[in-house]
């Protein structure tokens, strides 16, 4: 009996649109984001958006379908050497280029997904790593994307040619926009009949296929979703700081964003926006201890998994008795 | 003298690191093989594992200055043991939860592990000397063998078929593959099935030490040098089946020479090939080349 009522809570925001509690929340992230660049460094800001966006779109995969993706780092270094290459190279203009970069990990995310999504678990993990890790060969020695250098002063130019992207305030309200839409889009993706059947596949495939489902379908389309939006989160973070680099496609980044994500709370909505903030932060304050960066992610990792695994979202809501 | 319009001595020496690298791949997804059949975790430390392997044949040599000999022996023992309490402090309480949450805590170990090494002793390699008794080489007519490298193949080759052995063919084994079966029964019928699991972590974690002692002459002690090649394990141990035991062997061996091959017809591919082979291999057999359905 328990069971079928929680799932009648759970269901009910999905058709009632958000709750009560996550409509607070989003304001008050909102109202904070907006003020923020008038008190904090707008471009570390901006880095954390981009990385917020990323772990959000993680979270899609892990905490909705239940697959460990450890090689998303792929979709946001090439959305990112994609939107770099077309701006810098064929004077694309911002949106074209941000779009073009997204549409690169879109692509890539169709071909990696149809191969890794008839695994699961452990072997989706393992796939997707080593996914990720052709690509980061590739990425190393292909001509385009620079080796080592990376794709350097890549131009911000004018949005829509309205915006000059070159000022720093007017960037960061559009990269705070490109944020929300692709928030709300996932919220939006997790809460509708979709995102249903993505949980109910993952909490019984055998079942929902019984029912109908084509499992694989949704599961993919899950997956290019994902790496759809870890791809505007990538193509965004190219342009704020003009550089695309091995490093946003190396496995220690695709080790980071499941580590915001299981910082901030695996499965809750604002869980990633937070992680990806802490980690942002400590990593700001932490980079100029060199090794220690990894130490101290480690230590969260480990402390996580062991003694909190609802993440910080997670536990503030058991706390509060909301799902946020 | 040349073949497919290679020189032979190129095509042979590719093949010689070939088997070299394949030893190394053999020996770790070997290790990783047995810890996953049992505990069902994919043991994301075993990269920084074998790293303290070369470590402590390094400390071994420093500090008590035992040589080669004696740190084939006691450093696989120091890491196995660093594992087992590893998996007696923090490993079992995570068995009842998914399989995930394995992988991320032994993630967090590397990254503390590797960063803790690299902050003590730098990003550059520390020396480890070749042992005397295997310097030298023989010269086979149409190449050059190093002593210390035929070694390497030849006794990695001996431990990965002895831990095949032990693991198929004993009644130690059999209680093993039995606990991996059906963990609740064996149990039933009084083997102690946890302390059988930390032992088993243990071997495959002394596993991955052995490995790193054999690497130091070749290769350096390095705080990063198992960071970027647990990865390649990774792969192979998809190839080759997660579990099987043979199937690591024979796939971690395979993939070495092709690898080496590679290098020689098509150099820009040497570093990505092994993950192409898995793509295949995954098109075609999704359990991998040896692996049962899960």
């Amino acid at each position: 009996m328990a069971t079928t009522d929680q799932y009648v809570v759970t269901a009910l925001p999905a058709v009632a649109g958000m709750s009560i509690s996550r409509v607070v929340a989003f304001f008050v992230m909102t109202t904070a984001l907006v003020i923020a660049p008038f008190f904090v460094y707008p471009v570390f800001l901006m880095k954390a958006l981009c990385f917020a966006l990323f772990a959000c779109a993680f979270n899609l995969l892990i905490g909705y379908v239940g697959l460990l993706s450890f090689g998303h780092a792929v979709f946001l270094g090439s959305a990112g050497y994609g939107a770099a290459y077309s701006a810098k190279v064929w004077g694309f203009a911002p949106e074209l280029a941000i779009v073009f970069g997204t549409g690169v990990a879109a692509a890539l995310g169709v071909v990696i997904g149809a191969l890794a999504i008839r695994s699961k678990g452990i072997y989706f993990a393992n796939i997707t790593l080593a996914f990720a890790q052709m690509v980061y060969f590739f990425s190393l020695q292909a001509a385009f994307t620079g080796g080592e250098d990376g794709i350097q002063s890549v131009p911000r130019g004018t949005l829509l040619g309205v915006l000059n992207l070159r000022q720093t305030l007017i960037l960061y309200f559009v990269v705070l926009a490109i944020f929300l839409v692709g928030f709300l889009l996932i919220y939006r993706a997790i809460h509708s009949p979709f995102g249903q059947v993505l949980k109910a596949i993952r909490e019984n495939e055998p079942r929902a296929i019984s029912l109908g489902y084509r499992a694989e379908q949704y599961k993919l389309l899950a997956f290019v979703l994902s790496a759809t939006f870890a791809g505007l989160a990538g193509a965004t973070k190219a342009l704020v700081f003009q550089l695309a680099s091995l490093t946003d496609v190396h496995w220690t980044m695709s080790g980071e964003v499941v580590l915001m994500t299981l910082l901030g709370g695996l499965g809750t909505v604002f869980g990633p926006v937070v992680g990806a903030f802490v980690v942002v932060t400590l990593e700001n304050y932490l980079a100029q201890l060199g090794a220690w960066v990894t130490i101290v992610q480690g230590v969260i990792f480990v402390v996580c998994v062991l003694t909190f695994r609802r993440g910080i979202v997670g536990e503030l809501g058991h706390i509060l008795r909301k799902s946020l | 003298m040349t073949i497919f319009g290679v020189p032979t001595q190129a095509l042979f020496g590719q093949l010689l690191i070939g088997l070299i690298n394949g030893a190394f791949y053999a020996m770790l997804s070997l290790g990783l093989s047995v810890i996953f059949g049992l505990l069902n975790i994919i043991n994301f430390t075993h990269g920084a594992q074998y790293m303290m392997g070369a470590f402590a044949a390094y400390f071994v040599l420093q500090w008590a200055g035992l040589g080669y000999w004696w740190a084939l022996l006691i450093a696989p023992i120091a890491v196995g043991l660093t594992g087992i309490v590893l998996e007696r402090t923090t490993l079992k309480r995570l068995y009842q939860l998914d399989h995930l949450y394995g992988l991320l805590l032994t993630f967090g170990f590397a990254l503390i592990i590797q960063g803790l090494f690299r902050h003590q002793y730098g990003s550059s390699g520390l020396p480890y000397p070749m042992p005397r008794e295997l310097g030298g080489g023989q010269n086979l007519g149409f190449m050059f063998l190093p002593n210390y490298r035929a070694w390497v193949i030849v006794f990695s080759l001996a431990v990965c078929l002895t831990t095949w052995y032990v693991i198929e063919r004993t009644r130690l084994g059999a209680y093993l593959r039995a606990a991996t079966e059906n963990p609740a029964l064996v149990q039933a019928f009084g083997i102690n099935v946890p302390r059988m699991i930390t032992l088993t972590y243990g071997f495959g974690v002394g596993l991955a030490g052995l490995a790193g002692v054999l690497a130091a002459p070749i290769y350096q002690v390095n705080p990063l040098m198992g960071a970027d090649l647990i990865i390649v394990v990774f792969a192979v141990v998809v190839i080759g089946g997660l579990g099987s035991i043979m199937g690591s062997i024979v796939t971690g061996f395979g993939l070495g020479v092709v690898e080496g091959f590679t290098k020689v017809f098509y150099p820009e591919a040497s570093n990505t090939v092994i993950f192409v082979v898995m793509v295949l291999v995954l098109l075609v057999r999704p359990t991998g080349l040896f692996g049962r359905a899960s």
